[in-house]
């Protein structure tokens, strides 16, 4: 089952339709609901390996539905940590919960300081309403 | 002077625009046309027509009538197969060929009487047909365009013709009717691989026919699942895997020319096929996680001409061009995915067959 539409207020957001949630000097990455929902039902996430870094703005992955790829575009810098294997196996956690299971990466910020440059929830909200 | 790319082109809509968006679909430029490509979402339209049954609206595709004495006549000069194989009632897969044997347009062909012949042609493809038709038009016979006249709703699945209250009928066949009160010709034709009839009707009715399908049952599909359905039976789109610098033979359908009669392109077709083709139009299924797409290289010389995602495989399908020696079932290909290799391998034509499942 698709998700239903929703912003977090906990998360923290980039135009780029990313989501953050930072646990400290650590945080985890994914693609908004919108995003999800623009590009239709996911079936493929060419991951990034872990230990590489990636650089806020630029790509660190892509996301496929039936119809459209993606790039997935870096709303923070820092190392990747981990990166989330059942996406890889069954794409359609993004869809069905792009928020949770559809986490896509968590790494280790380099420059904590971008993360006052995202914006949050409300601002998300709105800038997606002029899209 | 730069160039003007922000000028917006019209969108035609068909009669049944409305209806797609009280359904909450989301449409996309196509050929000229604001079409839905999905409604739900294209997996579910997928299987819903694989598993029971989903309507189409194919109102974008082209209607061109020809008739007249000599309609027949110019007809087998200008489509690759041969039109004396079917009779009033019958319809036949063919194609509109140019001198070098490639290919103006890929078309179904309805006999409706000896003298009157109904193409149904491809939307981006219309005028192209149109003009190629009225240039070779002779006395005591014209062509005509009704494509504004008519809507055209594909009605698939293997449930689809008792959930109509139709007949079977053998394919390639077509008869008038009746559905939800509407007066159609039904057509046992179709573009998924699966049982089913697309209904024309005069667009006035298309409202009246969409309403009565979709509240007996059927699922409203769109473009994308059109195009997933269609590859994985490995249906030809024009445009992408068949166009006017392919020929017939090297796309595998030779099945479709009559290399006995005279047409346009013939004497190059019979040097392809005397000579076999240098490139051949093969199906291949990917043996690693990646989605094949349109304009893919594919490595040793070749390129990826359609591929998706098979949703009754989870696997990555497509088509595309290699040279006749890699083309053997089997064939281990290597395709380039934006930057990356990725394995596939030929398979037979179609990749999925309704036996199987």
């Amino acid at each position: 089952m698709a998700a239903a539409e929703s912003y977090p207020e906990e998360l923290r957001y980039h135009r780029d339709h990313d989501w953050a949630r930072i646990e400290g000097d650590e945080a985890v990455l994914g693609i908004t609901w919108f995003a999800q929902d623009s590009l239709g039902e996911l079936v493929h996430y060419e991951a990034p390996t872990a230990g590489t870094t990636i650089t806020l703005g630029t790509s660190y992955g892509e996301v496929e539905s039936v119809k459209a790829v993606s790039d997935v575009i870096a709303p923070l810098s820092g190392e990747i940590l981990e990166v989330n294997e059942a996406v890889v196996d069954a794409p359609e956690l993004v869809n069905d919960d792009p928020y949770g299971q559809g986490w896509l990466v968590r790494i280790k910020l380099s420059d904590p300081s971008e993360v006052a440059e995202l914006l949050d929830s409300a601002a998300y909200g709105a800038y997606i309403a002029e899209q | 002077m730069a160039d003007s790319p922000g000028i917006a082109q019209e969108l035609r809509r068909t009669p049944l625009y409305d209806r797609h968006v009280a359904l909450g679909a989301r449409l996309v430029a196509f050929a000229g046309w604001e079409m839905p490509v999905q409604y739900e979402g294209v997996i579910p339209e997928h299987l819903a027509v694989r598993n029971g049954w989903g309507v189409f609206d194919v109102s974008h595709m082209g209607q061109l009538h020809l008739e007249g004495p000599t309609a027949h006549e110019v007809l087998q000069r200008a489509l690759s197969n041969d039109l004396d194989r079917i009779g009033d009632g019958e319809a036949q897969y063919t194609l509109l060929t140019n001198e070098r044997g490639g290919i103006v347009d890929d078309l179904i062909a309805y006999r409706i009487a000896p003298a009157h012949y109904l193409l149904v042609v491809n939307a981006g493809n219309r005028e192209a047909a149109f003009e190629w038709l009225a240039a070779r038009e002779q006395r005591g016979s014209t062509v005509r365009d009704e494509s504004g006249e008519y809507a055209l709703l594909a009605v698939q699945g293997p449930d689809s013709i008792e959930q109509l209250g139709l007949a079977d009928a053998p394919a390639f066949t077509h008869a008038m009717g009746a559905v939800g009160g509407v007066e159609v010709m039904v057509c046992r034709t179709g573009y998924t691989g699966e049982r089913g009839v697309e209904l024309m009707c005069p667009a006035e009715d298309a409202v009246a026919l969409w309403d009565a399908i979709v509240e007996r049952g059927a699922t409203p599909c769109g473009l994308g699942a059109r195009d997933t359905l269609r590859l994985e039976v490995c249906y030809p789109l024009h445009g992408n895997d068949i166009t006017t610098d392919t020929d017939a033979i090297s796309a595998g359908l030779a099945w479709t020319c009559a290399l006995d009669k005279e047409f346009t392109g013939v004497d190059a077709l019979r040097r392809v096929k005397a000579d076999g083709p240098a490139r051949k139009l093969v199906a291949f299924v990917m043996g690693e996680k990646a989605v094949p797409r349109h304009g893919m290289p594919i490595e040793g010389g070749g390129d990826v001409t359609s591929g998706t995602h098979s949703p009754m495989f989870d696997v990555g399908i497509g088509m595309g061009y290699v040279p006749a020696a890699h083309a053997d079932v089997g064939s281990e290909l290597v395709i380039d995915v934006r930057g990356r290799p990725k394995r596939a391998r030929v398979v037979r034509k179609p990749i999925y067959t309704r036996e199987e499942h």
